[in-house]
């Protein structure tokens, strides 16, 4: 043994690590902006309008895509459900937490897609952690696009699989992966329908079909395309003709269906053993009956949504086609969904931008990296089936306004 | 393939990553000597990964810190 350690013992701070971004945060906030990541709704009027920060906006950051949220079946069920059967079930979904309405949600979604299983989790984030972290073990593969969300690459860092990353949706990268893995390992391709910085959809119907030749099983996360793409609305593999060759889609109810929620729907024969092993699903509270209700009525809506997922496309063209006229650099040369990200010249002025726009009455998400790929600023919008068409009118000429008064155009 | 060729060949693929001509030892690191942000250890692996035919996962490349680690690791990944 050592010498007993003194009070005055020399350790790191633990929190010194978090340094660098104290001081881009500090930096960004003394030349007087708007704190971007501070923002407060003090009341919320429609999906796409609310009071933030004193101003009545237009929210064009929400990912409320299909407008669900105040859809009357679907609050009525909430209501409903709520009085029936209470504000939380305060249990695991494999102990107490399985009320009526969890399985009801989990109907709606096997008709929704289309397949025999489907397991709804807390949130989406913990639907990628659980299925990722739990179906690759040791000496299996987990092949990733490198542009991944946090969730993905969470259920890789969870679990104990080799973790191997490609080229953002570039196929003979992927390819070249999946020939390299030695014969015998377990193969588990993650890929996104949408990938929601850009707002750009991945060519899954050729990755998909070299996934199977090299006897892969795929996962794709459909959350920024649910409800809006494809014919039924069921994502960017339904659109692109591969979803019976997808062995796990994954989505959340936090975006087209307007709650909060996650889930992964299957055809795999065995997948309901994932209720028994799969930790992000056993330990951690399920859903409150009020919650699964009204997903579970939305993703009903949102079987019959057509004409909304029209109107949705036409906002999404129009205002990827005005931001285009007036000089903005987008992240895609045309609209492949409904986010449009507008490529921001840096940080400073990207933080500039964004608080000219909120002062202009506009919602925008600021997203900055780590989390954005090439270390872009981006103004993320994304649109909602709500918007009106004079509204994405208002929204150009506000981002004309601001654009100029911060000089991002001519 | 030797160490020393496997050596070589790296020594030709970080070229066009090493934007400062910082002199290349065992000892130079990634991260703090050659300033690579994870897009660049990404192609930078992407290369070497082609060059040589092998799969350096994350899990790996996360023991890879400086360069003589990384000549090793392909040397006995290429060897395998």
């Amino acid at each position: 043994m050592t010498d007993t350690v003194t009070e005055s013992a020399e350790r790191a701070d633990l929190f010194a690590k978090f340094d660098p971004i104290i001081q881009t945060r500090e930096t960004l906030l003394a030349s007087g902006v708007e704190d971007p990541y501070n923002l407060v709704m003090e009341k919320v009027l429609s999906p796409t309008r609310a009071i933030c920060n004193g101003r009545d906006t237009i929210l064009l950051g929400t990912y409320n895509y299909m407008g669900m949220t105040f859809d009357p079946d679907v609050l009525d069920a909430g209501k409903q459900a709520l009085a029936d059967y209470g504000s939380g079930t305060t249990g695991s979904r494999v102990l107490n937490g399985t009320y009526q309405g969890h399985k009801e949600c989990e109907d709606a979604l096997k008709e929704f897609y289309g397949m025999d299983h489907a397991m709804v989790f807390s949130t989406g984030y913990q639907a990628n952690l659980g299925i990722i972290s739990t179906i690759a073990g040791k000496g299996d593969y987990v092949v990733i696009d490198i542009d991944s969300h946090a969730s993905i690459y969470d259920g890789c860092a969870m679990g104990n699989a080799e973790i191997v990353p490609f080229r953002h949706n570039d196929i003979e990268a992927l390819e070249k992966r999946l020939r390299r893995i030695p014969d015998g390992a377990g193969i588990l391709v993650v890929l996104e329908g949408v990938y929601s910085m850009m707002g750009d959809v991945a060519p899954l119907k050729e990755m998909v079909a070299i996934c199977k030749k090299y006897g892969a099983m795929v996962l794709v996360d459909e959350a920024h395309s649910m409800g809006f793409i494809g014919e039924n609305g069921r994502g960017v593999c339904e659109e692109q003709g591969v979803i019976d060759d997808c062995d796990f889609i994954i989505g959340t109810f936090s975006k087209s269906v307007g709650t909060v929620g996650g889930f992964c729907v299957s055809n795999h024969p065995k997948f309901d053993i994932m209720r028994l092993v799969c930790r992000p699903y056993v330990f951690t509270a399920s859903l409150p009956p009020s919650v699964v209700a009204t997903a579970a009525t939305s993703i009903r809506k949102l079987m019959h949504g057509a004409n909304k997922r029209a109107h949705l496309w036409e906002n999404s063209r129009t205002l990827h086609a005005g931001l285009l006229d007036l000089g903005f650099e987008l992240g895609t040369q045309e609209p492949q969904s409904a986010i449009i990200a507008v490529i921001m010249p840096d940080l400073q002025q990207g933080a500039m931008m964004w608080e000219a726009l909120l002062k202009e009455g506009l919602y925008v998400n600021l997203a900055r990296p780590p989390a954005t790929p090439a270390n872009m600023t981006l103004l993320r919008c994304s649109l909602c089936a709500e918007h009106s068409a004079e509204e994405v009118q208002t929204i150009l000429a506000m981002f004309e306004r601001a654009g100029k008064a911060i000089g991002i155009i001519a | 393939m030797t160490e020393a060729e496997v050596d070589t060949r790296i020594r030709d693929l970080i070229k066009p990553f090493n934007k400062k001509e910082v002199e290349i030892t065992d000892a130079t690191t990634f991260q703090n000597d050659l300033e690579f942000d994870s897009l660049t250890v990404m192609d930078f692996v992407a290369e070497i990964e082609d060059e040589f035919d092998v799969i350096i996962s994350m899990n790996q490349q996360a023991e890879i810190e400086n360069y003589g680690q990384l000549v090793a690791a392909v040397h006995k990944l290429q060897d395998s």
